[in-house]
């Protein structure tokens, strides 16, 4: 029995690596009028992070990221979308890859403690929180994420 | 005196050096760019006939064909199988677009390729999916497979400071592969297109990134098997992108239209290179170099070790199309 007991214990800590709480931060279909989540959200540690974005990574990963999560998204039947979040260690990770970015292009966006907005991207920090959010096509693109931003924004605050 | 020698060993120089150079310019790379600047219909989305057509302007430059089956033709013999590598790590933004890869394809079964001998591949099954394609493996259709389907070798492949293992798509599968990647900025390395696309053909590429990538973008591509059997580099400029990749950065892509052929992949790449700087610059973007990351690489794919093309801009010959 108590063998059993720790077969399942171990079993459960040898799970897959999202973690509870991860998917939390990413609001659901219909939190955010015309937004849909579309499939499963994604984990990636720092030393896995190179399996999703090879050669990108490694600036992460000096700025001291310690996971990144990933999720899809449709707006609507209009775009499609993709919304990344990175832990990095502390606020000064964040603050780090936000400014690391040209400005060229952007404006400053009102979400995060800092944000911009580039039409069909918006990025953001919020505490140690940096947060990257992407469509595909740009038309309608930057009110709609900007609508998004707002909703994690408000989830990272709650962290 | 000394300028009596000077001027003798002047001209002794310039009478050696006039037929190597005009041998040199015989031998030139040729890099064909073919755009339209009509190629999206409306908003975002590419009109397939138009670039089904732009494929072939290209095909036949390059070639200097009366029609594009002729071109295929001299690429692939009959019965061998063709990987097509493309490049899907950034997702659907910025990678070797699903609807040219599909004219590629057309046009090579029309020069007697089966679909069963036509193999798209990359890294990941999910890279591929992330991009549009539908992962595929029935063998007597064309199959779309990322290396996790088939895995790698079990044996380190060396050259220089590159040991990896290589793809077992591209040793046992492919007899011959088009390099399909894209044109695009990169944080380290500066520029990706076709030597650094062949990363996605081994198992450790995070591996290679210290030193602005070099001489590991030029060490892997002398791994035997990718250097004996790419034999066409078809760069994917429809969307291009000159800062913040590899990832899409939908603020820093512009449309540029075209594809880009070229046999010697430094030659594309330098290419390459110059259309990116130059879009920098327009964009009021600093040069590579002052950020330092010039793709040093691309000269060290053209020294005397490695020999796998040219960076000379006298030594290519750039057409437009």
């Amino acid at each position: 029995m108590r063998a059993a007991l720790l077969i399942a214990v171990f079993a459960v800590s040898c799970g897959p690596k999202t973690r509870p709480g991860t998917s939390a931060l990413f609001p659901k279909t219909g939190e955010v009028p015309g937004w849909s989540q579309k499939g499963e959200t994604r984990t990636f540690q720092a030393g896995d992070l190179w399996q999703y974005n090879d050669g990108d990574a490694d600036r992460y990963v000096r700025a001291g990221v310690e996971r990144l999560l990933t999720t899809d998204y449709r707006y609507q039947d209009k775009a499609d979308a993709i919304a990344d979040i990175y832990i990095m260690k502390n606020a000064e990770g964040a603050k780090t890859i936000l400014e690391s970015e040209s400005e060229v292009g952007s404006q400053t966006a009102q979400v995060g403690t800092a944000g911009r907005l580039y039409g069909a991207s918006v990025t953001f920090r919020q505490g140690r929180y940096f947060v990257r959010l992407v469509a595909y096509e740009e038309a309608e693109a930057s009110q709609a994420l900007m609508d998004l931003g707002r909703a994690i924004d408000k989830k990272l605050v709650r962290e | 005196m000394h300028d009596r020698a000077t001027s003798r060993r002047d001209l002794l120089r310039a009478c050696l050096a006039a037929p190597l150079q005009a041998a040199a310019l015989q031998n030139k790379s040729r890099v064909v760019i073919a755009r339209d600047a009509r190629l999206r219909a409306s908003g975002s989305s590419v009109d397939s006939a138009r670039l089904l057509k732009m494929l072939d302007r290209a095909m036949q430059s390059f070639y200097d064909c009366d029609s594009p089956v002729q071109a295929w033709k001299r690429i692939v013999k009959p019965g061998e199988v063709v990987g097509l590598k493309v490049n899907c790590l950034a997702g659907r933004g910025i990678s070797t677009s699903v609807a040219f890869v599909e004219a590629l394809c057309e046009r090579l079964q029309q020069a007697g390729v089966p679909a069963k001998n036509i193999v798209i591949w990359d890294r990941l099954n999910r890279d591929l999916e992330s991009a549009g394609y539908r992962v595929a493996s029935h063998p007597d259709r064309i199959r779309c497979i990322g290396n996790d389907t088939l895995g790698y070798e079990d044996e380190l492949a060396v050259y220089g400071s590159a040991g990896s293992l290589l793809s077992t798509t591209l040793t046992r599968v492919c007899d011959a592969v088009l390099n399909l990647p894209v044109l695009k900025d990169h944080g380290i390395a500066g520029v990706t297109m076709a030597l650094k696309n062949m990363f996605g053909a081994i198992h450790n590429p995070n591996k290679y990134h210290v030193n602005v990538g070099d001489p590991y973008v030029a060490d892997v591509y002398m791994l035997p098997p990718i250097r004996q059997k790419v034999r066409l580099h078809i760069c994917d400029a429809i969307t291009a992108q000159y800062e913040g990749g590899p990832s899409y950065m939908p603020q820093w892509s512009w449309p540029y239209n075209g594809l880009i052929v070229a046999r010697d992949p430094v030659a594309l790449d330098y290419t390459g290179w110059q259309i990116i700087e130059q879009q920098r610059s327009e964009k009021g973007m600093k040069a590579l170099k002052e950020l330092r990351r010039e793709p040093a690489y691309i000269g060290t794919a053209a020294d005397a070790q490695h020999r796998l093309g040219t960076n000379d801009p006298r030594r290519i010959e750039r057409v437009e199309v």
